[in-house]
């Protein structure tokens, strides 16, 4: 790779001029923030780093004369004294004020950051092994729901395919909001601890099981904003990303509108009874997008941790049993609760599960029975 | 400060013992402070080339974008061992093996007060480094769960999880023992003359930590057996489902966490305040404030857990707690610091690889120090927390701090040990050679988590890729220097010009009016110290 040099003349420039130089290149600094709370972070973070600098000059100062000037090889005499009470004090209670003089301008940052309330939007983000949902649960948009998968090919992780320009950082379906709007995130998780977190927006907050965290951004530019999981989650931890579009009110609104019409068109008719093949047929894509990261698109999973559903006890066993492992996971492994699913979504998996991978039941389960064991 | 040397012709018994087992026996059955510090020191190199090892493994796959070497799993797998072996494996036990060959030769004592459990919390250390790399090849393989071992995640784990948490209850019960022993030996066995604020700093920088391991090493055990009973035994401590909460781990843990970091430290802060004042030719500035700063330190570090918890959602009330905490322990530091500096100044310097590695560590730990005080900040923290920057600010303290110190500490008492001087041209090319490997693998680090790269993962977006490049470069460097070190550790035992009483001639304390090599036994009368 002929850009790996570029970095040293750079990296050594920075060093000898200090932070001045290091912040003329994003690459040795953070990215450019996108929200008023993220030039906040970004001024405190080259405040503390010049602070330390200067103290670092000044202390490794006397340490660099002493090491050149101090020297025996030099005929240097040691002199003898080993306390002073004035500079002891002195280095003791300066440091004090300097913190003090620090604290006050982060605190205000860091109240600004947790006021979460009063938001336009509130989107709940719920973190899975290893994929993103979101809820619009309130303001404009309120009700579209989707899940948000990596959308980088297998063939460009493994180097069968060149990398493309967003390689790991691009996802299906995006999550989608207006400029300048106060934007409130739920997080939460369906299996373990994730940590949903933009760069440009200042947003990293966990998403723990069981528990509802938020946190919030107002961008105040449009365009794509790129994140990842930022808490190990297991095996596919690095490949969750988070993309973030900030639209124009305008283009918000349109896009609000589109996805409501598709969700009505996706809609399913609850009393429809569906045959076996299409449920097979559906079953296939939730099992794509829900199973097979754990369990394989072949079915023969990954174990002991991801056991193989091809010819598995429970697959081919009573369905009522399968139905209520689907349902509530199994607590203590890695089989998450799958109850999020819609009652189309888990017959079809099911029913898929049965009639592949070399599993031939020919069972079609209904969604109303679904339905009923959810009670 | 007269003293009776003990029998020179060390392994041939002696009048208290009359069967002296040889050979391998020798090492199984000895109660001897320097034959157990030997082992304890050699047990750590080669956990810390195995833990290399890892390092190095996860470096090549960071190497390039895309996945080249190794499965997620594998990856997951190798950054937990690493944390784990390298902690609880080398860099621990590294600093119980200076504090067992150095502590009663520095107080006159005749041995560590619990010979016999120091025998023991030896031995436990290799059942326990065993298991934790057998974990490797269980079904599943290990955990790869990150050396925090967080739940619920550590709950899904197979069964390599529960080798790795009884590999920690060993080894946390193995340092409480070390330490017991440590601050029984310097309270009850100190020379008569030598008051506690006479003894050796590095003495006292042990008397703390081992006060703060005590304290710690149970919270941990707590901690991991509750995720040992959520997984086998049905109850639910650390899951919602069942009532419990997965944060109340993070406390737990962070509890023995944050302590955990200043038990590496604070020996390290110890060795260095031997080493410096030695090739200064002049005695340790602040002596009193040293020992008042390093008490401070321990006692604020059991109040700063949560500032590794900022993204978990505590309330902002918690937040700013821990931050004005936090900051507060940039004050003892800098007293440290400042300190050592005012040490050097006037003093007559040499640069001998001690003082080499000693102001190295000075250098680094302060940079590492800094982007700890950057982290602090909570609203900054939020962004870089579980980034590469807080990767490349431990590794200033752990690796910088922690083990330059020890090497430093290898080489200024490695003759007292050997009775040979080292070759001294090669260990100031081990010193050069860290300094800068060590530099160009985790410098850039900081610039990848400034630009948002996450830590623990085995594949990157290819913004990050050039410093992931040189940091994988720096770290091939940094490993194969170190065979290095042992080629001249080697050097040096195997024979080398012969090593005087005091080879060091600005050097002060007890350990250096026996012979070198040390003989067997020492300090069998007490010295009288005025
Ligand atoms: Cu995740």
């Amino acid at each position: 790779m002929a850009q790996t040099g570029k970095p040293l003349p750079l990296l050594a420039a920075a060093l000898a001029l200090g932070p001045g130089v290091a912040q003329a290149a994003y690459k040795f600094n953070m990215q450019e923030p996108a929200t008023a709370l993220g030039e906040q972070v970004y001024f405190l973070h080259n405040m503390m780093t010049a602070v330390c600098g200067v103290i670092f000059v000044a202390v490794f100062a006397v340490m660099f004369y002493s090491v050149f000037v101090h020297r025996k090889s030099l005929g240097a005499k040691a002199a003898n004294f080993h306390e002073n009470m004035l500079v002891e004090v002195l280095w003791t209670v300066v440091p004090v004020f300097i913190l003090l003089a620090i604290a006050w301008p982060v605190t205000k940052t860091v109240l600004g950051m947790r006021d979460t309330s009063n938001p336009d939007i509130t989107i709940k983000a719920t973190g899975y092994q290893w994929k993103w949902g979101y809820d619009y649960l309130k303001g404009e948009g309120e009700g579209i729901h989707f899940v948000s998968n990596l959308s980088t090919p297998q063939d460009q992780i493994h180097g069968k395919a060149e990398k493309g320009e967003h390689y790991l950082l691009e996802v299906d379906n995006p999550l989608v909001v207006p400029v300048g709007k106060k934007i409130r995130i739920l997080t939460t998780a369906a299996d373990v601890i994730h940590a949903w977190f933009v760069p440009a927006l200042a947003v990293k907050q966990d998403a723990v099981p069981g528990f509802i965290r938020d946190t919030h951004f107002r961008a105040d530019k449009e365009g794509v904003f790129r994140g990842q999981c930022a808490e190990l989650c297991g095996k596919d931890h690095g490949f969750m990303p988070i993309e973030v579009h900030v639209l124009s009110a305008e283009k918000y609104a349109a896009w609000v509108g589109e996805q409501k019409k598709k969700m009505a068109a996706l809609a399913d008719d609850p009393n429809k009874t569906w045959n076996l093949g299409e449920l097979k047929k559906r079953g296939e894509q939730v099992y794509a997008s829900n199973c097979a990261a754990c369990h394989q698109p072949t079915g023969k999973g990954n174990p002991p941790a991801f056991p193989a559903l091809a010819g598995s006890k429970v697959v081919l066993g009573p369905k009522q049993a399968q139905i209520e492992t689907e349902l509530n996971g199994r607590p203590g492994t890695a089989m998450a609760a799958f109850k999020h699913l819609s009652d189309v979504e888990l017959a079809a998996v099911i029913t898929y599960t049965r009639n592949a991978f070399g599993n031939a039941t020919g069972e079609a389960i209904q969604p109303s029975e679904i339905k009923a064991a959810r009670k | 400060m007269a003293s009776i040397p003990g029998h020179a012709d060390a392994g041939h018994g002696h009048e208290h013992e009359h069967h002296h087992p040889t050979g391998f026996m020798r090492w199984v059955t000895t109660t001897n402070h320097k034959d157990i510090g030997s082992m304890y020191l050699w047990f750590s190199f080669a956990m810390f080339l195995v833990g290399g090892v890892m390092a190095l493994v996860i470096r090549a796959e960071l190497f390039k974008p895309g996945l080249q070497f190794v499965e997620p799993e594998f990856f997951n797998q190798m950054t937990t061992l690493h944390g784990l072996i390298m902690v609880f494996g080398a860099i621990m036990p590294a600093f119980v093996g200076f504090a067992n060959w150095q502590i009663p030769l520095m107080i006159g004592a005749s041995d560590m007060a619990f010979a016999r459990m120091n025998n023991w919390s030896f031995w436990l250390l290799p059942p326990a480094g065993t298991l934790l790399v057998l974990s490797l090849f269980m079904p599943g393989g290990s955990g790869g769960v990150g050396w925090t071992l967080y739940p619920p995640l550590s709950t899904q784990m197979g069964i390599g999880m529960d080798f790795m948490i009884f590999a920690v209850h060993i080894l946390g019960m193995s340092s409480i023992m070390g330490s017991i022993n440590i601050v029984t030996t310097i309270l009850n066995m100190r020379a008569p003359g030598m008051t506690l604020m006479k003894m050796p700093l590095f003495c006292w920088t042990w008397l703390i930590t081992a006060y703060l391991v005590i304290a710690v090493m149970p919270v941990l055990a707590g901690a991991v057996t509750m995720i040992l009973c959520d997984r086998h035994f049905g109850t639910s401590f650390f899951n919602a489902a069942g009532g419990g909460d997965p944060v109340l781990y993070q406390h737990v843990f962070w509890f023995f966490g944050h302590p955990e970091v200043y038990i590496i430290a604070i020996p390290a802060f110890g060795v260095v305040s031997q080493i410096i004042p030695a090739f200064s030719r002049k005695p340790l500035f602040g002596y009193a404030s040293m020992v008042y700063a390093t008490s401070s330190i321990a006692i604020l570090s059991f109040i700063v857990w949560a500032h590794h918890m900022y993204t978990t959602g505590m309330p902002v009330a918690g937040q700013l707690y821990f931050m004005y905490a936090t900051m507060l322990i940039a004050i003892p530091t800098g007293v440290k610091v400042f300190n050592w500096v005012a040490t050097l100044y006037r003093g007559s310097l040499s640069f001998e690889a001690p003082m080499l590695f000693s102001l190295g560590f000075l250098f680094l730990f302060t940079l590492g120090g800094f982007s700890g005080l950057v982290l602090s900040m909570t609203a900054v923290d939020v962004q870089l927390h579980d980034t590469y920057y807080v990767v490349a600010h431990f590794h200033y303290v752990m690796v910088a701090g922690a083990l330059f110190s020890a090497f430093g500490g290898v080489y200024y008492w490695l003759p007292k040990w050997t009775g040979h001087m080292y070759d001294e041209g090669l260990a100031k090319l081990h010193f050069w050679l860290s300094l800068i490997f060590f530099n160009v693998t985790f410098f850039v680090q900081h610039f990848l988590g400034l630009a948002g790269m996450p830590r623990r993962i085995p594949d990157y977006a290819p913004q990050f890729a050039e410093f992931n490049m040189i940091s994988s470069i720096g770290a091939f460097g940094f490993g194969l220097t170190q065979l290095l070190f042992l080629y001249v550790v080697i050097k040096c035992i195997k024979g080398g010009p012969k090593a005087a009483a005091k080879p060091w001639d600005g050097a002060e304390g007890l350990e250096w009016t026996v012979p070198s090599p040390a003989p067997y036994h020492t300090f069998e009368t007490p010295p009288v110290v005025k």
